[in-house]
């Protein structure tokens, strides 16, 4: 096979385009990486949630989340002027595909991001009965696979409905805060294909991190604070109707 | 998935249940076990004469149900083979890790310990007059204690006693515990309550009450022997008491929650009214705690005949029975049925030959009156037969 010069420089321009488009994925090396040091959470800006579902698909994608489950889901939340209480919330497929375009009429229509919300003093990590779901030192709540029962008490005790029992591990799972990324200095997959940039990783131990002068210019509040479960995603501009 | 009915909204993961018609049947044969025990209870401690020749029946009632109770449990775990890490290496912020030790604390301390002692006689009477295999496993009962001396039996009396005096704050806290599982849940409402313990607790009372005074009148039937009429009376008599105060509490929970109407109230309000109406109101409710209730009270204040009575006790206890399943099934199956963002509300269906299924279900509530049948052929409970 004779190989021009027009074919050459095809050949090493394309393979250059492939190979940075392979190295783009690959953690940065962090042998270093010391959990005392971070103390992770999120971020999420439902004033900038366009509902595209490029998370869902994202993390979908990255952690391998079987059909019909969730590690993350975004909800459409339309709150009529007159029930503010009774808010009418879709998430088809978990917003995986977006979601349709709402014409503008009375109340208002915003999208909710939702995830583990990484609590602090967490419910499921209470209740697991042989310890497989556990808390890192730096704050992310994680299951061992190969410990955990099945029982499903820590889907029962999770307020937010987070958690599922894999249809064919037969065990717990759930957001991992891409635990594999970010302790090798990578942000999450859903941060990382989120458009608007309404979800960030945040670390709290990290004093360089933007969050705290996020936090402390904006008025952000937790889901379900009074179960009091220390939880971590932290949301700006989240409706008094958001379940 | 999406494929199970549902409406409103549901948060994507809790669309299909994660607890099956097999956890509305643990607590309910746990129940049955602390039920019975407190009944028998009622002679060995607190000199109830009457309801002795319910004694032993209620002790082997509670062993064959006992025996029972963990299996829904292990056949509804995603990894069964690992539920011996509950015990190894327990989790100790967990409920559901803790009462694996009280069941045990349960099993082997108090009611293997005390049915030995209480036939421990009798075993060793078998032991030297039967022959064949019999022989050989009244032989294995005995623990190489053959020592039925009138000292020897006035310890095994003694120490029977201690047993039972430990054994009920023990029943108390195996079913105490069941329905702390369930009131610790602060993500259900439904299910979050300091009431519920001690509402699982009475109900389970009233549920081992009635099976024993049930399987008392059959085994009679069935031995062609009459029965006696003064214990018949004293059980049903203490069926209708510990109903009164179960029925109370349970009206005192949901006239607080009524009065109360926090966020969760319109959708538990409207599970009552819709999903949960046949098996809340008709069931649980009106058939199996208002009707028995007033049976039992009728035979109190009431001049009735025997075979009246005796019917009636019957169908009291046979609706009792149903009413505390129901509620069982209300508790477990009720408080997954809508969704925890209080928005919307899914379906069960129950499956029939599926692990989960009805056939698991039936075969597990058959089981403990094979076991029972089996005790009473290897230790027969008969007063008249006692050795």
């Amino acid at each position: 096979m004779s190989v021009t010069r027009r074919h050459f420089l095809t050949l090493t321009g394309g393979a250059a385009v492939a190979w940075d488009f392979l190295q783009a994925g690959t953690p940065e090396r962090s042998p270093n990486y010391k959990m005392a040091d971070h103390w992770w959470g999120m971020l999420i800006d439902v004033t900038k949630c366009i509902g595209s579902g490029n998370c869902v698909r994202a993390c979908a994608q990255e952690n391998d989340v079987p059909k019909g489950f969730f590690r993350t889901w975004v909800e459409h939340y339309h709150v009529d002027d007159w029930h503010l209480e009774k808010p009418v919330v879709e998430s088809p497929d978990g917003g995986m595909h977006g979601f349709p375009v709402v014409a503008p009429g009375a109340g208002k229509d915003f999208f909710v991001p939702k995830m583990c919300n990484q609590c602090a003093d967490s419910p499921c990590v209470q209740v697991c009965p042989v310890g497989a779901t556990f808390i890192t030192p730096d704050g992310v709540v994680l299951v061992d696979e190969k410990y955990c029962l099945g029982c499903a008490y820590c889907v029962q005790a999770c307020p937010y409905g987070c958690r599922f029992i894999h249809p064919t591990k037969h065990v717990a799972q759930k957001c991992t805060l891409c635990y594999h990324r970010i302790s090798k200095g990578l942000t999450t997959a859903c941060c990382e294909a989120c458009p608007t940039g309404a979800r960030q990783l945040v670390d709290l131990k990290n004093p360089e991190d933007p969050i705290h002068e996020f936090l402390k210019s904006h008025s952000v509040q937790v889901l379900k604070p009074h179960l009091a479960t220390g939880a971590k995603a932290f949301y700006n501009g989240l409706d008094g109707s958001v379940r | 998935m999406y494929s199970i009915p549902f409406e409103g909204f549901m948060y994507p993961n809790e669309v299909a249940l994660q607890w099956s018609v097999l956890i509305v049947l643990y607590p309910f044969l746990t129940g049955l076990v602390a039920g019975a025990f407190i009944l028998a209870s009622l002679e060995r401690v607190f000199k109830v004469d009457a309801v002795k020749p319910t004694y032993r029946l209620a002790l082997l009632t509670a062993l064959a149900f006992l025996l029972v109770a963990p299996l829904p449990l292990q056949l509804h775990l995603g990894h069964p083979e690992r539920s011996l890490e509950m015990y190894l290496t327990p989790h100790r912020s967990s409920a559901m890790a803790m009462f694996g030790f009280v069941y045990l604390w349960y099993l082997m301390v108090v009611l293997l310990l005390e049915i030995w002692l209480d036939y421990r006689r009798d075993i060793v009477t078998f032991a030297q007059t039967s022959s064949g295999w019999r022989r050989w496993i009244y032989r294995a009962l005995t623990l190489g204690s053959l020592n039925i001396g009138e000292r020897s039996l006035r310890i095994d009396d003694k120490l029977g006693w201690i047993i039972t005096v430990i054994g009920i704050p023990s029943a108390f806290l195996l079913h105490g515990y069941v329905g702390f599982i369930f009131g610790s849940v602060k993500a259900n409402p439904w299910w979050s309550s300091p009431l519920m313990p001690i509402v699982f607790l009475f109900s389970a009372m009233v549920s081992g009450i009635a099976a024993v005074m049930l399987l008392y009148q059959f085994t009679s039937r069935i031995r062609k022997t009459p029965v006696d009429m003064r214990c018949l009376d004293t059980v049903a008599q203490y069926l209708f008491y510990t109903f009164i105060i179960d029925f109370s509490l349970e009206m005192l929970d949901l006239i607080q929650r009524i009065y109360v109407a926090d966020e969760s109230f319109h959708s538990l309000d409207f599970m009552v009214h819709t999903r949960l109406w046949t098996s809340q109101v008709v069931i649980q409710m009106l058939m199996g705690t208002v009707a028995p209730i007033l049976m039992l009270g009728l035979a109190q204040v009431c001049k009735l005949g025997e075979a009246v009575r005796r019917r009636m006790y019957a169908l009291a206890g046979l609706l009792t029975l149903m009413g505390v399943l129901a509620m069982r099934w209300n508790v477990v199956i009720g408080g997954q049925l809508f969704s925890k963002s209080f928005l919307g509300y899914t379906t069960y269906k129950i499956g029939f030959a599926t692990r989960e299924g009805l056939l698991s279900a039936s075969a597990l509530l058959i089981l403990p009156f094979l076991i029972l049948w089996g005790l009473l052929k290897l230790l027969p409970p008969w007063t008249e037969q006692k050795v």
